[in-house]
């Protein structure tokens, strides 16, 4: 019983239906999401029914140098199978997204990561400190643009 | 008159005997009750993902090793499937069980330095530390025959794996796994059914299922607490479809289920080795794939593994060139740490050095 | 001038002590040499402690390789006998640290106050017949008593030191020690009323049959009591090296940190000779008179070795887990036993109040009875609690099922 990876257009005709206004595109078999709704989308993913998506496998964060794509990886242990959602902010200063601290307990150090490489705060996330590097570093260093 | 006491806030770590590398953990005390948790890394980060933006890809196979550095053939794996998986390659028969064999006895190295040290915490003076490494070097001294090194090893490639194995290899196998049984019971016998590592481990710092799921854990944690989530049979890669194995759970979620989980996934990865060595045929070893790869641009992939300690995976984007634009490395110890507050608070001092044992943690991968 | 011992004289009146008092007393006025004699033996008594104690720390440091499937000292001298000259010359080296916060008197004296205690002990136990330092008539309590300044030792040790993790130790270990005690003086309680005396000499000639027959409970009692006093695993919490690193030695570096490992290699020593003399007649054997000390150095050895064998095969117990071993098992055990033997000596003794051999030997199979007894209700009533009921763990999966 292996465990299918769902296609973008099944997820994308769900998730719009829940959440209005929130997906942007589905290709590929992954799901790109408005930043600001992200919350909502991976809240309904998890608690639907036919998606139960439980388990979170990972957040990362790709430095796009005009934007930056931030990719959630996740599990349903029940329903085997997984999926892709994307989210697009653009810029490079002043990015915030909604945190999924809520929803999955496992985004605690991912999140913070995110935040001390790359320089993406989470609004909503109890205790948003740098954690690979010490407070009062200056600067993130996994973006492009430090050396 | 009650007694008046003050909490007591200390530093475990970052140089302990038993935090299974740099880790330091903040605790207030009462006593020697455990009330607050605050974990501290970063003291190992050697900014792998950003070195990996600078080398080509064969050459950060050598940068994997060092991740989880107990269990380098995993990580190379799990690596070398991102890539494959990037360029759309398909490994040979030979190299997939070759890939197996390994996978499996580097499973078995890291569960015995796992149950070693998480025995040694406990207060063992390291006689099942010693009878653990006894069959930790035997594995290691395989792992020299076949490619020289016996901790970074570096083995697997985009494609295959590098060596093929030398032919005193296979009768060194054998004899390894003749005298593994008895050695192995030898150790079991020495730990299991003791009185005093039951009554410290059982029923300490419970993990319920929900909860585990919640917070992103996996491998032989996940499964003490009762699921039966196994990469390697809800996703095979590699020779892992046409391998028979059980996969061992528990249903309690302490200490001393991940502890017994460990000991018996060691009796089914030996399971899979004899497997690996009936099924395997001559073969070639590496597909052919050119030693400085340009995958297309744009393309991804997200390469994971069942490793040792759980869900160990590679976030790969390549933008055309000869490295990638951005390597991600989900680690499972760094998954595994969110429970820590969870499983210590309300605990005591000594419980709290053999939940981090039970866990299984490595520092390597945690702070990359 | 010849100088007589007088009536109330309370050292030994060995072959030693008089060569060294007459010919002294040649000199000296009488009360000054026996001041010197008896100061000649006790150094004698020191240096054999503080040797042994070497010697110990080498023959542990090999047992626990060869139990560890590896070797142990093997480089400095024949089987690496000379390892402890050497650590001691390390130790000599290393720079004498006093952290600055620290009490720096008691700092200082508490290696000594831990050394005390284990050349006091030596000081009433028989080497051989008629063959100690000093015929103490309240030899067993002398000893109790001088055990106890240990836990204030360790204390001075946490106290002086300011680290919080010397504290935590220290703390651990005066818990642990005064739990022990209770047990342990219970136990030999039952040895005393058996022999009819507390004078070590006596308990040794009344031992027609080996108290470790005759009163088996007292002896495990003791034995788990004094591992415990001795910080030994699996009683070693107060040091545990995996957890509090050193415990309430953390800051003490060369000389000092030599004479407090010289004070607990030692006191294993003491502790066994001490036993030897309660339970395993001390040095009777055959050809005593002449063997006597051979004996009672060989007994000492497989006490040793016992020992060593425990620290090398146990984990260690939790600090709660270890008081309820104390309060709510070892207690128990030692007061049940003397209860039986208060019985059995009330009904068996004869009108002087002497035992026979013939008794001593009723009373130990009896006492091997309660003794079973008792180990197999205290075993059913911690059986729960060690071992719950019902399957260890979740079945196991074959492949092909799932969910």
């Amino acid at each position: 019983m292996a465990v299918q990876q769902l296609t973008g257009e099944e997820l994308s005709e769900r998730v719009s239906a829940a959440v209005p206004d929130s997906v942007v595109a589905s290709a590929d078999g992954v799901l790109f999401v408005e930043p600001a709704k992200i919350a909502d989308v991976a809240g309904f993913m998890k608690s639907d029914s036919r998606l139960d998506f439980n388990f979170l496998n990972s957040i990362s964060a790709v430095d796009y140098i005009n934007y930056f794509e931030v990719v959630y990886h996740l599990t349903s242990m029940n329903k085997h199978h997984t999926a892709i959602v994307k989210t697009r902010l653009d810029g490079r200063d002043e990015l915030i997204l909604p945190s999924v601290y809520h929803l999955w307990r496992g985004a605690d150090f991912q999140e913070r990561e995110i935040w001390d490489l790359m320089g993406i705060s989470f609004s909503g996330h109890p205790n948003l400190k740098r954690i690979m590097l010490w407070e009062g570093f200056d600067g993130h260093p996994l973006r492009k643009d430090y050396l | 008159m009650p007694i008046q006491t003050e909490p007591m806030t200390v530093n475990i770590g970052p140089q302990h005997p038993s935090t299974h590398g740099v880790f330091r953990l903040r605790v207030t005390f009462d006593g020697e009750d455990i009330l607050e948790v605050e974990p501290i890394f970063g003291y190992l980060h050697r900014g792998t993902e950003k070195l990996a933006e600078e080398r080509n890809y064969t050459q950060i196979v050598t940068l994997t090793d060092r991740l989880d550095y107990v269990s380098s053939m995993i990580n190379n794996q799990a690596y070398c499937l991102a890539v494959e998986e990037l360029i759309g390659v398909e490994v040979p028969q030979r190299a997939k069980y070759l890939r197996t064999l390994t996978a499996e006895l580097q499973r078995v190295a890291s569960h015995l330095m796992g149950i070693g040290f998480f025995l040694q915490d406990l207060g063992t003076l390291g006689t099942p530390l010693m009878y653990a490494f006894r069959l930790r070097e035997r594995i290691l001294d395989l792992f020299e025959m076949l490619c020289g090194a016996r901790i970074t090893v570096s083995y697997m490639r985009p494609g295959g794996v590098f060596f093929d194995a030398p032919d005193d290899f296979w009768p060194a196998l054998d004899q390894f796994l003749k005298d593994f049984d008895t050695e192995y019971k030898e150790l079991e016998q020495l730990i299991l059914e003791n009185e005093i590592v039951m009554v410290r481990t059982r029923g300490v710092s419970l993990l319920p299922l929900e909860l585990a799921i919640n917070n992103s854990v996996s491998g032989p944690s996940l499964r003490a607490s009762g699921s039966d989530w196994d990469w390697r049979k809800m996703a095979p890669y590699d020779a892992y479809d046409r391998m028979e194995f059980d996969i061992p759970t528990a249903t309690g979620g302490d200490n001393y289920d991940r502890f017994w989980v460990r000991i018996q996934e060691i009796h089914q990865s030996i399971r899979m080795v004899r497997q690996c060595i009936q099924q395997i045929e001559p073969g070639p070893i590496r597909a052919d794939v050119p030693l400085v790869l340009r995958p297309e641009p744009g393309a991804e992939a997200y390469g994971r593994v069942e490793a040792s300690k759980g869900e160990l995976a590679f976030y790969l984007v390549s933008d055309g060139g000869i490295s990638p634009y951005r390597c991600k490395v989900r680690s499972p110890s760094l998954m595994n740490l969110t429970t820590i507050e969870h499983l210590l608070v309300g605990w005591k001092l000594a419980d709290m050095i053999v939940t981090l044992g039970s866990l299984d943690i490595n520092l390597g991968e945690v702070d990359r | 001038m010849n100088c007589v011992l007088g009536p109330d004289n309370i050292l030994h009146d060995t072959l030693l002590f008089r060569v060294i008092y007459e010919g002294v007393g040649n000199v000296l006025p009488c009360g000054l040499s026996y001041v010197v004699a008896g100061l000649a033996i006790m150094m004698l008594l020191v240096n054999g402690v503080l040797l042994g104690a070497g010697l110990f720390s080498w023959v542990e440091r090999r047992l626990i390789g060869r139990f560890h499937n590896r070797i142990g000292p093997n480089r400095w001298g024949p089987f690496g006998s000379l390892q402890p000259l050497a650590d001691l010359v390390k130790l000599l080296f290393k720079e004498d640290l006093t952290p600055r916060g620290a009490d720096r008197i008691v700092f200082a004296i508490v290696p000594v106050a831990m050394l005390a205690p284990v050349v006091l002990m030596m000081a009433v136990v028989p080497f051989a017949k008629d063959t100690a330092l000093a015929n103490l008539n309240v030899g067993v309590l002398y000893i109790l008593a001088v055990t106890s300044i240990t836990s204030i030792a360790i204390f001075m040790a946490g106290w002086s030191s300011d680290n919080r993790y010397a504290m935590w130790g220290a703390s651990r270990g005066v818990a642990i020690l005064i739990s022990y005690e209770v047990p342990v003086v219970m136990s030999l309680l039952g040895v005393v009323l058996v022999a009819g005396s507390m004078s070590l000499d006596d308990v040794v000639s009344a031992q027609t049959v080996p108290f470790l027959l005759v009163q088996p409970l007292a002896f495990f009692v003791f034995f788990a009591g004094t591992s415990a006093e001795l910080n030994r695993t699996p009683f070693d919490l107060a040091e545990a090296e995996s957890e509090i690193i050193a415990g309430y030695h953390i800051e003490y570096s060369g000389v000092k940190f030599a004479l407090i490992q010289a004070a607990e290699f030692g006191a294993v020593l003491t502790s066994s000779a001490v036993m030897v003399t309660l339970f395993l007649s001390g040095w009777s054997g055959p050809v005593s008179n002449y063997l006597g000390w051979a004996w009672f150095l060989m007994k000492i050895g497989v006490l040793a070795f016992i020992f060593s064998w425990v620290r090398a095969t146990f984990p260690r117990l939790r600090i709660d887990q270890l008081l309820a071993f104390a309060w709510k098992f070892l207690l128990p055990l030692s007061i049940i036993n003397l209860f039986a033997t208060a019985l059995e000596v009330y009904f068996l003794r004869d009108g002087s109040g002497a035992l026979d051999t013939t008794d001593l030997w009723i009373m130990a199979g009896i006492n091997f009875g309660v003794a079973f007894g008792c180990l197999l209700i205290f075993g059913t009533l911690i059986k729960e609690k060690v071992r719950p009921a019902g399957p260890i763990t979740g079945a196991t999966l074959s492949p092909g099922e799932a969910d």
